[in-house]
């Protein structure tokens, strides 16, 4: 007994609101209303592309409260494993998709006497739903937004025309202008809370800085998805399942999965959220685990993988599947 | 569906009983012989015969109104049963959203909710409630959004918030409970929360309850059903008044135990809420005098073996000490030694 | 030592001073003062130029510790009457602290308790203020019939101090009320409490 609650959508609209950025807004094709969200959760969006079934996990950035329709940004980067390129280049509007309901991994903290949040990039996007929800809430933010070019920065404009320029700045690299995060950080008053969502070096960067002054772990966040890294092709053996199955070179263990037909659970499809956990029953190889979320000691036990993002250095792995 | 709600108490003269079709819907919790803690949850997916508690994803019954009427006392005896930490506003709304929908989709000879943006307007006739209302300004309700839809909803809630990897229970509404205290336990997080019970967290109940509801998503509400037994039909078996109703338990005798002693089921249901991000604990009781229990013969053959051969940490846990030799020496005169079928349905 | 296993009660990790905090906000009581002492001689001296303490005595008067305390040469050190004098300037000091301050807790569990509620007040994350346990194992428990809160509850069962039930101190504590639970031991046969067991020494 399953629910299914993957949504059937059309492409309403696409719209061009950077370099290399496209805006996509989806409508039920059922006319049924859209679930609301939270500001900061992510859809998965299933793409047919030819023969390729392309699940990938971006943002929502319209308002948490429209539901007629979700937006997404996606940025189109370069050697893309085909998700950006086919959003760009083959999706047209009044095509069908079909998305997941939204998953939050990067709730804002309510309890928070003031939000800071640090974009980097396209990074920006679960930064524009959860200011229109903190908004609405009536909670202390402000946005700290750093863009390549002025022309690469989408939607920094609306932005600061929206909640002002005190609320919403930006460091342009291109100017040589820097986000400066210590002095953002020196005298924010007791309870305030950090959001960051870029390139792992931001986040890094930031967060490290925020660790040299002082601030606790429970008052920082970050969130970033992290896609599949490219390897060398392996096998997996499925335990229970008593089957073999092939990765190729720029495939997941769950793409490889889905492609052949066996559903395993997943939730972020970044090596976030913990639930495509599986087992490892034996390796000829080396696991090589790219995910946020096992702790180091479950890495180095060699038990478990996050098949979402995770692939091995060698000839075959046995999961218990 | 027209309900009957009767007019019956859950205190002093203690008129509640179940009607006939009331005894039959009954969430029944025991799907084998033998009872041990376990994670057992289940998509929340209508299910069951026709009438079943498991009909409709927000069950109002024949008891809604006389249920409400004693939440309202217990209220005024005592506020701290109803708490909610500041931060939990729009995990509040969230939740009168959901009640309202649910009750007014399932139930619409008794609930109506009308949308215009944001001006709601609820009806609920079987209280005589009309209420116009702004979506979002707590100031148009005339209690905080949550405190008033769950003066209108049967079963105990309580919302968790998700930070850090753990639940942490921030809001409540709670008069009809086993044995524990919201205001005890507000603000803990799901281990502690539970830390009174025994061996559950010995064999890892609580960290698989936990790491499964993290990833618990929207549209995709699960339940489970937990039990206890209370003497007489008491809906606040509050610790706080624990003085109070404690000294029943020692008025068990083998002549009353059929309308004295009741099994107490809980069907708790989860629900990932959409704005908050938080997770609704629905925990709804169902109460059933051992009389009524042994009119399904299925029920009384296995709740027998059940409390016959329960581990005796959960005997002192759940209170069961005092009246549980009686009542398993009453039950088995029911007990005809056949084999009983799967599942919790009556035959 | 406190006893372990119980769930709900916090563990006190230790008063483990964060370098990298721009400033050390310290609120210690009794026995408390041994927990920063101690601490100095693992990491030196240089974190009392941007520390501020606020001590109580409470049990340890004789102790002399306000002195040894004083002595230091803290950036501000102040010795508080009682515990509530001492959390009603916590709160203000608090309300006045920025992000980069670390929040330092020691002394016996019912002021550690109500010192974290003080900081969650203020919108810090319980897990981020760095507590200790020092001096008795009495505890502050909270009747759950009547909310009176008896301090220093050594034996189970004790008597309400607020309305007189004999209650058994149960193993389970909230970090809001900064207090155990206490639970009528003899509900059921009214007149049967067993004789008081020194518990919690």
């Amino acid at each position: 007994m399953t629910i299914n609650t993957e949504m059937k959508v059309r492409v309403a609209q696409i719209a061009q609101v950077a370099d290399k950025v496209k805006r996509f807004r989806f409508e039920r094709a059922d006319g049924q209303p859209m679930p609301v969200f939270s500001g900061g959760a992510h859809v998965i969006v299933s793409m047919r592309d030819g023969k390729a079934l392309r699940r990938n996990p971006y943002s929502l950035m319209s308002s948490p409260e429209d539901t007629v329709g979700y937006e997404i940004s996606v940025l189109r980067v370069e050697n893309s494993r085909g998700g950006s390129a086919f959003l760009h280049e083959k999706l047209k509007e009044g095509d069908e998709l079909v998305l997941s309901q939204p998953v939050n991994l990067f709730a804002h903290d309510h309890r928070a006497k003031k939000h800071i949040m640090m974009a980097g990039g396209i990074g920006i996007t679960p930064f524009i739903a959860m200011m229109d929800q903190m908004e609405r809430e009536g909670a202390a933010f402000e946005l700290h937004y750093a863009v390549r070019t002025r022309t690469h920065g989408a939607y920094w404009k609306e932005l600061q025309q929206r909640y002002g320029k005190h609320r919403v700045k930006i460091y342009c690299d291109e100017e040589k202008l820097f986000i400066p995060v210590a002095d953002v950080l020196a005298n924010q008053p007791l309870g305030t809370h950090l959001y960051v969502c870029g390139p792992a070096g931001m986040i890094n960067g930031v967060l490290g800085k925020a660790r040299e002054l002082g601030w606790p772990k429970q008052n920082l966040h970050s969130e970033e998805f992290l896609a599949p890294p490219p390897g060398k092709a392996f096998q997996v053996r499925l335990a229970r399942a008593n089957r073999t199955i092939d990765v190729a070179p720029h495939q997941s263990i769950l793409e490889a999965l889905e492609a052949n037909g066996v559903e395993a659970p997943y939730l972020c499809r970044g090596g976030a959220c913990g639930q495509c956990e599986t087992g490892v029953v034996s390796c000829d190889g080396e696991l090589e685990h790219n995910d946020h979320f096992l702790e180091p000691d479950d890495k180095a036990s060699g038990k478990k993988i996050m098949i979402c993002v995770s692939r091995i250095k060698g000839n075959a792995v046995t999961l218990d599947l | 569906m027209n309900l009957n709600f009767k007019n019956e108490s859950f205190r002093d003269d203690y008129t509640f009983k179940n009607s006939p079709e009331s005894i039959r819907r009954f969430p029944f919790p025991f799907n084998e012989d033998k009872y041990m803690y376990s994670v057992n949850m289940e998509p929340h997916v209508p299910a069951g015969p026709a009438g079943h508690a498991y009909n409709n994803a927000i069950d109002v019954d024949e008891h809604f109104v006389a249920e409400m009427r004693d939440r309202a006392l217990v209220l005024k005896e005592d506020p701290l049963r109803y708490l909610a930490l500041p931060h939990m506003m729009a995990a509040q709304w969230d939740t009168l959203e959901l009640l309202m929908e649910n009750q007014a989709a399932s139930y619409p000879e008794h609930f109506t909710l009308e949308k215009n943006g944001d001006q709601w307007h609820w009806i609920n006739r079987p209280m005589g409630i009309d209420q116009i209302f702004t979506f979002g300004d707590a100031s148009t309700l005339p209690m905080e959004p949550l405190e008033y839809i769950t003066r209108q909803a049967q079963g105990d809630f309580v919302i968790v918030d998700q930070r850090d990897g753990q639940l942490w229970c921030d809001a409540g509404m709670v008069t009809t409970q086993a044995d524990w205290s919201l205001d005890f336990d507000i603000g803990m997080n799901f281990h502690e929360w539970h830390g009174p019970v025994p061996l559950a967290h010995e064999i890892g109940v609580f960290d698989r309850a936990l790491k499964f509801l993290l990833n618990l998503q929207q549209g995709k509400p699960v339940r489970r059903l937990n039990w206890t037994m209370t003497i007489n039909p008491r809906l606040d078996t509050s610790p706080e008044n624990y003085h109070k109703w404690g000294p029943d338990r020692a008025t068990v005798t083998p002549e009353n135990v059929g309308n004295k002693v009741h099994l107490r089921c809980e069907l708790q249901t989860l629900w990932r809420l959409p704005r908050s991000n938080a997770i609704l604990f629905v925990v709804r009781c169902y109460l059933i005098k051992m009389e009524e229990l042994v009119t399904v013969p299925k029920w009384a053959r296995r709740f027998h073996r059940v409390l016959r051969d329960l581990p005796p940490e959960l005997v002192d846990y759940k209170g069961l000490t005092r009246y549980r030799p009686t009542t398993v020496e009453w039950l088995a005169k029911f007990d005809d030694g056949q084999p009983s079928t799967p599942g919790i349905y009556p035959e | 030592m406190l006893v372990a296993g119980i769930k709900s009660r916090p563990v006190y990790g230790g008063l483990n001073v964060d370098i990298h905090a721009r400033r050390h906000l310290f609120a210690l009581e009794g026995e408390g003062a041994l927990a920063l002492l101690d601490q100095l001689k693992a990491v030196g001296m240089d974190v009392l130029k941007t520390a501020d303490i606020l001590y109580v005595a409470s049990g340890s008067k004789a102790e002399d510790h306000d002195r040894t305390l004083a002595a230091l040469g803290a950036d501000s050190f102040w010795l508080a009457p009682t515990i509530p004098v001492l959390l009603n300037r916590f709160h203000v000091m608090l309300g006045q602290a920025h992000m980069g301050t670390c929040i330092y807790v020691a002394g016996t569990e019912g002021f550690i308790g109500q010192a974290q509620q003080a900081a969650m007040n203020h919108g810090v994350d319980p897990a981020s203020v760095h507590s200790e346990h020092r001096g008795s194992a009495a505890r502050r428990v909270q009747c759950v019939h009547c909310k009176g809160i008896t301090d220093n509850v050594t034996t189970s069962p004790y008597t309400c101090s607020a309305c007189g039930l004999s209650l058994l101190v149960r193993d389970h504590y909230s970090r809001r009320l900064g207090a155990f639970q206490g639970v009528c031991i003899d509900a059921e046969e009214p007149g049967t409490a067993p004789k008081p067991e020194e518990l919690f020494p």
